[in-house]
């Protein structure tokens, strides 16, 4: 506005009565935030889809993502889906508080919108363990051997862990092992005293997981990390509004629409959440 | 004179403002749809680790129809998240169809262009 804007008088502002879309503009106004925030992540999932075509072979969710805390390997998906469970959990904590507020229920909207925090809270430090472990990899890492599956990259694993009674044995992914037989096992002992090539853990040029592709590991993080992003911004709108509550900003003003508003962001969280989970760890 | 927006935002928040008995009412719903939403995904995850995708190092013929049918698991998981959690089912239809439409439009086209510009770009790139 520059300098002298004349004052408007009601019947040149707005003639018509109210807003075509019978809702508030802030609520509007996040909607269309989310819109091009969604398209934004439909952009890099169909970047990722493109990458991943470039492959004949891809690796599989359940072989790179199956540790959990304290207990070590041998656990596909289940802890993803207990990160995916989480964010579920908390998104319906944050309907329940935006369902206290049109209550104008305050302590209902600070229990519910509390519990949405910690469960914030715990999804973006699940998502950090995750990292951790995706970039130290796996106990012995990747090597590169003269056989013919998988480009000649085999992860090396204690035989127990795949169910064969050996020390070691090469995972060729997709279910190719290598080492049941004794001709096999010299084999395994040459090629890991004397590997080709050896990769351990994942940065942005190399990865164990996918040794021939690096975008593997550029949208893990990328992706991920954007979407982890959105998650601990997300916790930080909510505890602002969460003491913006408890100060009693939204009794002064009749309505809780703004746990709406920041329900609205936090669903879209979910939202997201549900399609990363699908292509990066299911299919 | 006093803000326009604000005046009706006032007025249409407070409007949404309901009672204990529809609160009843909503809290049920968020229930069933809670129930639903951990059911799909207990299906999706104990079907991802029990069905493999290869076997002995070659591809599961299932595996197509498996993949598929998460994909439709996850749209109508999405679609639920957005009509029932975000209330946009409750919106009026001329909104739904202003967010929904240029979203829907746009992915389409960008996948379109994708799946049939991807070998062109693969041939420049890597002749």
């Amino acid at each position: 506005m520059a300098g002298h804007a004349k004052e408007l008088d009601a019947a040149t502002a707005w003639g018509g009565d109210g807003s075509p879309f019978r809702l508030t503009y802030g609520k509007q106004m996040m909607w269309f935030f989310l819109l091009s925030d969604a398209l934004t992540f439909g952009g890099l999932l169909c970047a990722y889809g493109y990458f991943r075509h470039q492959y004949d072979s891809w690796p599989v969710g359940e072989e790179v993502f199956n540790a959990m805390p304290f207990l070590g390997n041998g656990f596909p998906l289940l802890y993803v889906a207990l990160m995916t469970f989480i964010l579920i959990v908390s998104s319906v904590t944050m309907v329940l508080a935006v369902e206290a507020g049109h209550r104008v229920d305050k302590k209902g909207v600070i229990k519910w919108l509390t519990l949405t925090v910690i469960g914030g809270v715990f999804f973006v430090g699940s998502q950090a363990w995750e990292w951790y472990h995706f970039i130290h990899g796996s106990h012995y890492g990747a090597i590169l051997t003269p056989e013919v599956w998988n480009n000649g990259w085999a992860t090396i694993k204690e035989g127990a862990e795949m169910g064969i009674s050996q020390e070691f044995v090469l995972d060729f992914g997709h279910g190719k092992v290598f080492g049941s037989t004794a001709e096999e096992q010299a084999l395994v002992a040459q090629y890991i005293a004397e590997p080709l090539a050896h990769i351990q853990g994942a940065n942005m040029t190399e990865n164990e997981y996918a040794p021939m592709i690096p975008q593997f590991a550029n949208l893990f993080f990328f992706i991920t990390g954007f979407h982890g992003f959105h998650v601990l911004s997300g916790v930080v709108i909510n505890l602002i509004i969460l003491i913006n509550v408890v100060k009693g900003v939204y009794d002064k003003r009749g309505h809780f629409e703004m746990i709406e508003k920041v329900g609205l962001y936090w669903h879209f969280v979910d939202l997201v959440w549900v399609f990363v989970f699908t292509f990066f760890y299911l299919v | 004179m006093v803000r326009d927006d604000l005046n009706r935002d006032n007025e249409y928040a407070l409007s949404a403002n309901h009672d204990e008995a529809h609160g009843v009412e909503l809290r049920k719903m968020i229930w069933k749809v809670t129930g639903l939403l951990t059911l799909i995904t207990v299906v999706e995850v104990l079907t991802g680790a029990f069905v493999k995708q290869y076997i002995d190092g070659t591809p599961n013929s299932i595996w197509p129809v498996i993949k598929w049918s998460f994909i439709v698991l996850t749209l109508i998981k999405a679609a639920y998240i957005v009509l029932k959690f975000m209330h946009l089912g409750d919106e009026t239809k001329s909104f739904k169809y202003v967010l929904l439409t240029p979203y829907f439009i746009f992915m389409a086209y960008l996948i379109f262009i994708l799946l049939t510009e991807a070998y062109h770009v693969n041939s420049i790139l890597y002749p």
